[in-house]
């Protein structure tokens, strides 16, 4: 009895947190028909924020994936000076406000911030342009590789990568042969993670983008000009693409215990 | 690390006088205000619930707990604009469950609730899945009631999960935005959270304000990482002890 009371009492709760919202967004974009919805899609500017998006994503997903593995080998293997900072501060993007991530960047790269004069000057712009919209999205995307990938290194320990330096392998031989296949699973787990934060970013672009658009940014354009079923077509979307990575985290996981 | 160190520099240009000026701007205040006093209250009531959703992911066994089990991850996956519209089409006056709450209190509350729900489960469920279930048995054996062996028995071992959940559902919830921005009505002294004042000082040129009330959340930021690190601490001493 006890059980099913607890079960209940879960199911509920997650059922009206969780599913409710997610029913919505199927039932609100299809309100009108299909067709406002596929005009929606096909709208230039729907058009456009998603290909910012996909930009900024295929920039900022590699660059963090390298650092990420970088960091998470020198965390594991290596002693250095400041080791510890290294490893509280590479939580930090998770902790901090997109916002706050923002109006950083907005204050070092706008009038009169540090990095002003160094581009500003010979034309280039970041601030309000698609540069500092990479900056930022990579500054919130930043440790789900190295968080994924730390424990794996861990737990493998690095008796094989000695056994394979000891046999002659040069230092870029052991990691493609020996490191990198153990943790592929955690890599493509954290790019997984990396790809949703990416695209689904908010909060910091929303301070640094100006007149570009992303596809987040772009449903709150849409909703404030009234234009809802634009607003839904484009979330329901967003929302798509995050079943994905739910289903993909799911197919993920099991394969990772494995490992 | 540098952008936010240009933050802390930002808001120290007009001094210490110009920082709290901008600090103790009431609209400032009324804002940060809400925004802790609604985060931890969301951070509270997902600590009971996250608690028994991860009671009953780990311990009970029914058909559909590895659907919802993966279900939990969704406020991570989904964008929190995409959220926020949402939650927003929920809660309007043309809501099709009949509830308004849009653009009041209460909807910053319910978007809060939705985006930090996964952090408690998350940190508690590991915890769950190696305690021994022995302890209870013995405890039952004894004669302890089913409250008493939760309270004397799984509660101190679950506790450290609760409290770093609590702590990084609340840093999330105290600088959340995306979710926000569009249920909340940005009502200035009522629905204003301190995110979003934040970003309207921006988008209205005015530089000194948005930096003092971002480098506020930004402490709140840095405490919550000390605060789960020494909960880390003290949970991992309990064990070799």
């Amino acid at each position: 009895m006890r059980r099913y009371g607890l079960r209940s009492i879960a199911l509920l709760y997650l059922g009206i947190v969780l599913l409710g919202p997610l029913a919505m967004v199927f039932w609100k974009t299809f309100e009108h028909g299909f067709g406002p919805f596929w005009e929606a899609v096909t709208a230039s500017e729907t058009i456009s924020a998603f290909k910012n998006t996909l930009l900024i994503t295929a920039i900022a997903v590699p660059l963090n994936t390298v650092f990420g593995i970088v960091v998470a080998q020198a965390i594991v293997r290596r002693r250095f000076p400041g080791k510890g900072i290294v490893n509280a501060f590479i939580d930090l993007p998770l902790a901090v406000s997109p916002v706050v991530v923002g109006v950083s960047l907005f204050l070092l790269y706008g009038r009169g911030g540090w990095f002003y004069a160094l581009f500003d000057p010979h034309g280039i712009q970041i601030l309000f342009a698609l540069p500092a919209m990479v900056i930022a999205t990579m500054f919130v995307s930043l440790p789900f590789v190295a968080r994924e990938v730390v424990p794996t290194l861990r737990e493998i320990g690095d008796e094989q990568e000695q056994a394979a330096h000891t046999l002659g392998a040069s230092g870029w031989q052991t990691f493609w042969r020996i490191t990198l296949p153990s943790i592929r699973w955690a890599v493509i787990y954290g790019v997984v993670l990396t790809t949703a934060r990416c695209l689904g970013e908010y909060g910091a672009v929303a301070v640094v983008s100006g007149y570009k658009k992303t596809a987040t940014l772009q449903v709150q354009d849409y909703y404030e000009n009234f234009n809802q079923t634009g607003a839904y077509a484009v979330s329901l979307m967003l929302a798509v693409v995050a079943v994905i990575v739910l289903v993909a985290m799911i197919l993920l996981k099991p394969r990772e215990a494995h490992a | 690390m540098l952008p936010l160190a240009a933050v802390v520099a930002a808001s120290g240009e007009g001094g210490w006088a110009g920082f709290w000026d901008a600090v103790s701007n009431p609209e400032a205040v009324a804002a940060l205000k809400l925004s802790v006093v609604v985060a931890i209250l969301a951070a509270l009531v997902n600590a009971v619930f996250g608690t028994i959703t991860a009671w009953v992911l780990v311990r009970d066994r029914f058909v559909g707990r590895s659907v919802l089990n993966s279900i939990i991850d969704l406020p991570f996956a989904l964008p929190t604009i995409v959220a926020g519209l949402v939650l927003l089409a929920l809660y309007s006056p043309r809501s099709p469950i009949g509830v308004h709450l849009a653009f009041t209190r209460w909807a910053v509350f319910m978007a809060l609730l939705f985006v930090t729900l996964p952090f408690v489960v998350r940190t508690v469920q590991p915890v769950l899945l190696e305690l021994d279930t022995e302890m209870e048995e013995a405890s039952r054996s004894l004669g302890a009631s089913e409250f008493t062996t939760f309270r004397r028995i799984i509660l101190p071992n679950i506790l450290p999960g609760i409290l770093s959940g609590i702590a990084l559902a609340f840093a999330r919830a105290v600088g959340e935005i995306g979710s926000l921005v569009l249920i909340s009505g940005n009502n200035p002294f009522h629905t204003e959270v301190a995110s979003v004042y934040v970003l309207n000082q921006v988008h209205s040129g005015n530089r000194s304000a948005a930096a003092a009330v971002a480098v506020v959340l930004l402490a709140i930021s840095f405490a919550i990482l000390l605060l789960v690190g020494g909960i880390r601490r003290l949970a991992t001493r309990h064990e070799y002890a």
